[in-house]
């Protein structure tokens, strides 16, 4: 039942991962740059919604809402301050711009928030329980784990057929491959850019909400780690996929779990990237990323 | 402004341009320089409504540096394009093409992840109504734009006899192929004027022989202008009406096919000087 119980909490953890994985592989895929501030996303996701609830009395349901809207709009505005005016820039300046917006975006929490950890409210208690009891009280499941699973599994399939049947998302696929070519068939680059950074950051919200229900601190810094081992399960998995995130998330959030709870607490980081590790040495384009080869 | 409407395949009505006699494009006086380097120069060119036009030239004259500055890859640093009586100045990539200018490339660009037909219905884009919401949902105005872009495409993957790949990756296209699809992709975003650059590199007589029947064809259905930079002789003396030459980025003649044959400053450029005897 322990196995269970920890293969439930590992699938749960991978699943915010596997939401977070997503903003990195999409932007990543369209726009070839790593948004390194997507984990302080998810922080100002969280801090949205705690404020709603707790300062003005919000329900639970609207202030997610505006957490998924405030996100949406800063990844929109992110991208347009400091991404556009280096779209033809070397990669490498983009990517110090990310880690800069990260810093940015961490020091204005810290400003408008304060350091001091807040208590995220509980959302998913129905009538006194926060959990279902299986097998006589044996195991037990709670609704925020499930809640996270089936909310990755949604935005999963939502997103595979975003990309595959809208013409928005024939264009995003059409961006990532060629800008050019995509450009001279009268898609406009620009706005496609600015579209995925808007769902990717949108989905961070919701991952935010998400990660401070299962574990309910919130500070300036908690989107930092949760945003690295999402990149590292978007790499795991091969950057640029959506299967890929999913994937990369689920084993990585499992992988967590169970080397916490059976190998060592302090080790379980460790072993995670480690992991990572000798999968890039086996197949260095993750486990379902294509290998691009060079034209030669 | 026109007055009569002529039917397309797909049912649609183009105006009939043979009606309007006015030129669909002109350039005037265009040049661009890249550092000090005049890569073109004092380019002018006229194109009829459905000419098929051709821009020869040798190696490294400026042709594609032409169609990039048509297409506004690169903005002209002097000189007038005018696309339909209309000023292009200023104008971006995306507008262009929206205004009616459509190209294939040197080297093909298509999107190889893609299916043949999805690769169409990205020309298509900009005319296909159906929103993001209806798309993930499948809503029923989906279905029916849908419907309407699967037919279109199906339609102008006739044209090539392509129906049948239509659900293969375009990157598993054999070489011909892709050229032709890349053809059918450029016609889906609606031009007036489509840019086609070496569309027979590469192909072997008897495909550049189809190749050359079904330019004129597109022609016809579709009432637009083409013009193609191309260094097989044979089709751009068989289907060019009007053919520019370049070289080292300047016009060096212009005229009917007759006429560049027997040109002597055309024939000095491709073969060289005559040595005095």
């Amino acid at each position: 039942m322990t196995i269970l119980s920890n293969l439930i909490s590992g699938v749960s953890l991978g699943s915010i991962y596997a939401i977070i994985a997503l903003g990195y592989t999409m932007v990543y895929g369209i726009a070839k740059m790593l948004n390194f501030a997507h984990g302080d996303v998810i922080m100002v996701g969280g801090y949205l919604c705690f404020c709603s609830t707790a300062y003005l009395g919000w329900h639970p349901l609207p202030s997610v809402l505006l957490a998924m809207v405030g996100c949406t709009v800063l990844g929109i505005v992110v991208e347009r301050l400091a991404y556009k005016p280096l779209r033809s820039a070397p990669s490498l300046a983009v990517l110090i711009t990310a880690i800069g917006v990260s810093y940015f975006l961490q020091n204005a929490a810290l400003l408008l928030w304060g350091s001091d950890p807040k208590v995220f409210p509980t959302f998913f208690n129905f009538s006194g329980k926060s959990s279902w009891s299986l097998f006589g009280g044996q195991l037990n499941v709670s609704y925020v784990a499930a809640i996270t699973v089936a909310a990755c599994l949604v935005i999963m399939l939502a997103l595979t057929a975003f990309t595959g049947h809208t013409k928005m998302g024939k264009a995003m696929r059409a961006v990532s491959e060629d800008k050019g070519a995509a450009q001279l068939m009268g898609i406009d680059v620009n706005f496609t850019i600015s579209m995925t950074f808007a769902i990717g950051s949108g989905l961070a919200a919701v991952a935010g909400v998400l990660l401070c229900s299962s574990y309910p601190t919130l500070m300036p810094t908690t989107g930092s780690m949760p945003g690295i081992k999402a990149f590292t399960a978007a790499v795991f998995g091969g950057i640029g996929s959506i299967p890929g995130a999913l994937l990369g998330g689920v084993l990585l959030g499992v992988i967590e779990i169970f080397a916490r709870a059976y190998v060592s607490t302090q080790l379980s980081d460790a072993i995670v990237f480690a992991v990572l590790i000798v999968v890039l040495l086996v197949k260095p384009s993750g486990l379902l990323g294509k290998l691009v080869r060079e034209k030669v | 402004m026109f007055s009569k409407l002529v039917p397309i395949p797909s049912g649609a009505m183009v105006p009939d341009r043979d009606v309007d006699k006015s030129p669909i494009l002109e350039c005037i006086n265009l040049g661009v320089t890249f550092g000090g380097l005049k890569a073109v120069e004092n380019f002018n060119l006229t194109i009829g409504r459905t000419e098929i036009a051709g821009l020869i030239g040798p190696n490294g004259a400026g042709k594609t540096t032409v169609f990039n500055l048509l297409t506004k890859v690169y903005q002209p640093t002097k000189g007038t394009i005018l696309l339909d009586g209309n000023d292009t100045h200023g104008m971006s990539t995306i507008q262009v093409n929206r205004a009616g200018i459509a190209r294939t490339f040197q080297n093909i660009r298509l999107f190889t992840d893609l299916t043949v037909e999805d690769n169409v219905k990205v020309g298509m884009n900009n005319a296909m109504g159906y929103n993001m919401w209806s798309g993930i949902f499948r809503l029923p105005g989906f279905w029916k734009e849908e419907k309407v872009a699967h037919q279109r495409a199906m339609e102008l993957l006739s044209i090539f006899d392509m129906q049948d790949l239509a659900d293969a990756k375009a990157g598993s296209l054999p070489y011909g192929a892709q050229r032709r699809l890349e053809i059918v992709r450029a016609l889906a975003t609606n031009p007036s004027l489509l840019l086609l650059d070496e569309p027979a590199a590469g192909m072997n007589p008897s495909e550049t022989a189809e190749l050359m029947e079904n330019i004129r064809k597109i022609r016809d259905t579709f009432q637009i202008a083409v013009l193609l930079i191309e260094h097989d002789m044979n089709l751009v003396m068989n289907i060019c009406e009007g053919i520019c030459v370049l070289n080292f980025g300047q016009v060096i003649a212009k005229g009917s096919p007759e006429d560049i044959q027997s040109n002597p400053t055309v024939i000095e450029a491709y073969l060289g000087k005559k040595k005095e005897a």
